[in-house]
């Protein structure tokens, strides 16, 4: 147990893994990892798989709407991009694929960069629904560009690694999961440097992080540019995990999924994009699982559907405003809980 | 070889249906303006006033003089409701943690629907002339033509509610400077009620008249994206640019559907979304906001 914590140097204060306590409990989390594959069943695996495609891309947009302050509604169509250049590279040019999923990251910065360009002059809503611009032409060029194949979309073969066939969940399970954790250390990392400092400036007051010497237009693009890399990324390994883009692959609601994610999870913090993207991921899953147990769920199936939309919609509302720091704070509640008891609060 | 007849005829067909964009642009820009709320749920909300609008006059077989207010009372009163319960426990948050709510709301709604009236297309009941328009030589669909002249006479009609009821003052004075309004012994909260209860209720009448010309489905609230650039192409806070705004995307969706097809419409609307705002990032007749620190 840790009682309290004592640092004596910025360097301490700064670190990234900062108590024995912690590397404690990610050591365990770790192993945990590494050791789930040969625990879980497919289902599951499929669930984990999923679950870390989505966090990597969640981060993402943390960076950019969370530590940056810039709402986008575009973070679909740059996983997009990913996606699809991740699927024409395979099927077109058979090049390695972690090589793939780098293109596609930078395919998606490119993007991203190019979206991020009115950020300067707008911003707030009016640049959210620039984003929903960009997803929708986003989604008119995969549906009529020469190489995307239209409205069928391209199916790709499962991506090979050093010659082994990803084609199972537990196969592609020890590639995806390490790509996200890769990402989200990146992520973390981010923060503890100038870069990182200055997203979070820009994010507090633009006009102070500007007269701080702050090169607005550089840093909200830079900011752009890493979270649209992070969803090409994520796009890529959507792309391999699912083995069939198309244009419908991608839609708005998918952007909004993610923006809720980091709401639900909490926006400004690397944990809270884990567990918001996990806990938006489970929630529908959890809702099959309740209809089964009900009794005469066969009927009720017809209601799942909307039934989820209903509860993806009342999430978003009950965490603002009942929970706007979201599901990180209730875990640092819990935390400071055990860190005090048996003394209140 | 330009065929000036059918484009005549296309712009015609444009600027009707864009009257209906300027009204559900309108009920947009009066919450925004009273509340600074961005409501990107109104595409539901003309949704819903649109399924009232048929549970009342096809299932539950009401008149049509009867369902019609009917509706839009409901639909008023869920705007209530929707301040009440979401809306008011978020005043003074960042503006975007209130967009994000009308986000999930949009979402319930889509949701109630769909578990109500199910996701299957639906009509609803005939009540405009059938009699086909002739424009000189141009033709016009009826249901768009008659489409529009409820819209721009109900246009008008709330124009002039807000100039001379005492309500519609308090509106534009809480609109213009909500402290100043306050000490003038304006009631704000109630003004806010009142601003989304109007703002529904001007969503539900378009919602009938959007529905009873292309159906009704869960799909509805796509409409309301058109809305929203042309809310932003006006200027957020512009009734004249909701007006003149909603009137030019239905142009340009118009013609962007007649000479390059069906699936440029939106794509157009967003590329001129994109360059009005990298020309006049607060839209055409929106307010420039200063920023000091």
């Amino acid at each position: 147990m840790r009682i309290g914590t004592l640092k004596q140097s910025y360097v301490a204060d700064a670190a990234l893994f900062d108590s024995r306590t912690q590397k404690v409990w990610l050591a365990v989390a770790g192993a945990l990892l590494l050791l789930f594959p040969f625990m879980a069943s497919d289902y599951w695996l499929y669930l984990a798989c999923l679950v870390s495609i989505n966090v990597a891309s969640a981060t993402g947009l943390n960076i950019l709407t969370g530590y940056t302050g810039l709402v986008s509604l575009g973070q679909a169509a740059f996983m997009g991009l990913g996606a699809y250049t991740v699927a024409i590279l395979e099927t077109r040019l058979g090049t390695p694929f972690l090589l793939n999923l780098l293109a596609g990251g930078i395919v998606a910065m490119l993007g991203g960069l190019v979206v991020g360009i009115p950020s300067l002059r707008v911003k707030g809503l009016y640049l959210a629904i620039a984003t929903i611009a960009a997803s929708f032409i986003a989604h008119f060029l995969f549906a009529n560009l020469a190489f995307t194949d239209g409205t069928t979309g391209i199916s790709m073969p499962p991506a090979k690694f050093f010659g082994v066939p990803l084609d199972t969940s537990f196969r592609l399970y020890w590639v995806i999961v390490p790509i996200t954790l890769l990402l989200l250390l990146g992520a973390a990392n981010l923060f503890r440097t100038r870069i990182g400092r200055a997203f979070i400036a820009i994010r507090d007051r633009d006009i102070s992080a500007e007269v701080l010497g702050i090169p607005l237009l550089r840093y909200k693009l830079l900011s752009f540019g890493l979270s649209s890399f992070y969803a090409g990324v994520a796009g890529g390994l959507w792309a391999y995990f699912f083995r069939v883009v198309t244009p419908e692959s991608f839609p708005l609601l998918m952007s909004i999924f993610f923006l809720a994610a980091i709401i639900v999870g909490g926006m400004g913090s690397i944990l809270g994009g884990i567990l918001g993207a996990a806990f938006m991921t489970m929630v529908p899953e959890l809702l099959k699982l309740v209809v089964d147990l009900l009794p005469g769920g066969s009927e009720l199936t017809v209601f799942l559907s909307p039934v989820r939309t209903i509860v993806f919609g009342l999430l978003i509302i009950g965490f603002l405003v009942f929970e706007p720091l979201g599901l990180a704070e209730v875990w640092r509640r819990i935390r400071r809980f055990f860190h005090l008891w048996p003394f209140r609060n | 070889m330009m065929d000036w007849a059918y484009l005549f005829e296309i712009s015609l067909t444009g600027l009707a249906s864009g009257g209906l964009y300027a009204l559900a642009a309108l009920a947009f820009v009066m919450v925004y303006k009273a509340t600074r709320v961005v409501n990107i749920a109104i595409g539901e909300i003309l949704m819903v006033g649109a399924y009232l609008f048929f549970t009342f006059s096809a299932s539950l077989a009401l008149p049509l003089w009867l369902a019609i207010p009917a509706a839009v009372l409901c639909c008023g009163l869920l705007g209530a409701v929707i301040e009440r319960t979401i809306i008011r426990p978020l005043l003074g948050e960042p503006p975007i943690s209130v967009f994000m709510v009308t986000v999930g709301l949009a979402s319930v709604l889509v949701g109630l629907v769909e578990m109500i009236w199910t996701a299957d297309q639906r009509r609803l009941p005939d009540f405009m002339p059938t009699q086909p328009i002739m424009i000189g030589e141009a033709f016009l669909a009826p249901k768009i033509f008659w489409g529009a002249v409820i819209a721009v006479v109900f246009i008008a009609a709330v124009l002039l509610v807000l100039r001379f009821w005492r309500g519609g003052v308090a509106l534009r004075a809480t609109a213009s400077d909500q402290a100043a309004a306050y000490s003038m012994g304006i009631n704000v909260p109630r003004v806010f009620s009142l601003a989304w209860v109007v703002s529904a209720m001007i969503a539900a009448v378009s919602g009938i008249i959007v529905g009873s010309i292309g159906g009704i489905s869960s799909s509805m609230g796509v409409f309301g994206l058109s809305v929203l650039v042309v809310v932003i192409v006006g200027g957020l806070d512009s009734v004249l640019g909701a007006l003149l705004g909603g009137l030019f995307i239905g142009l340009i969706e118009a013609l962007a559907g007649a000479y390059l097809g069906g699936e440029y419409k939106l794509l157009s609307t967003f590329i001129m979304l994109v360059i009005v705002l990298m020309i006049r990032p607060y839209g055409l007749f929106g307010t420039r906001e200063i920023e000091r620190l």
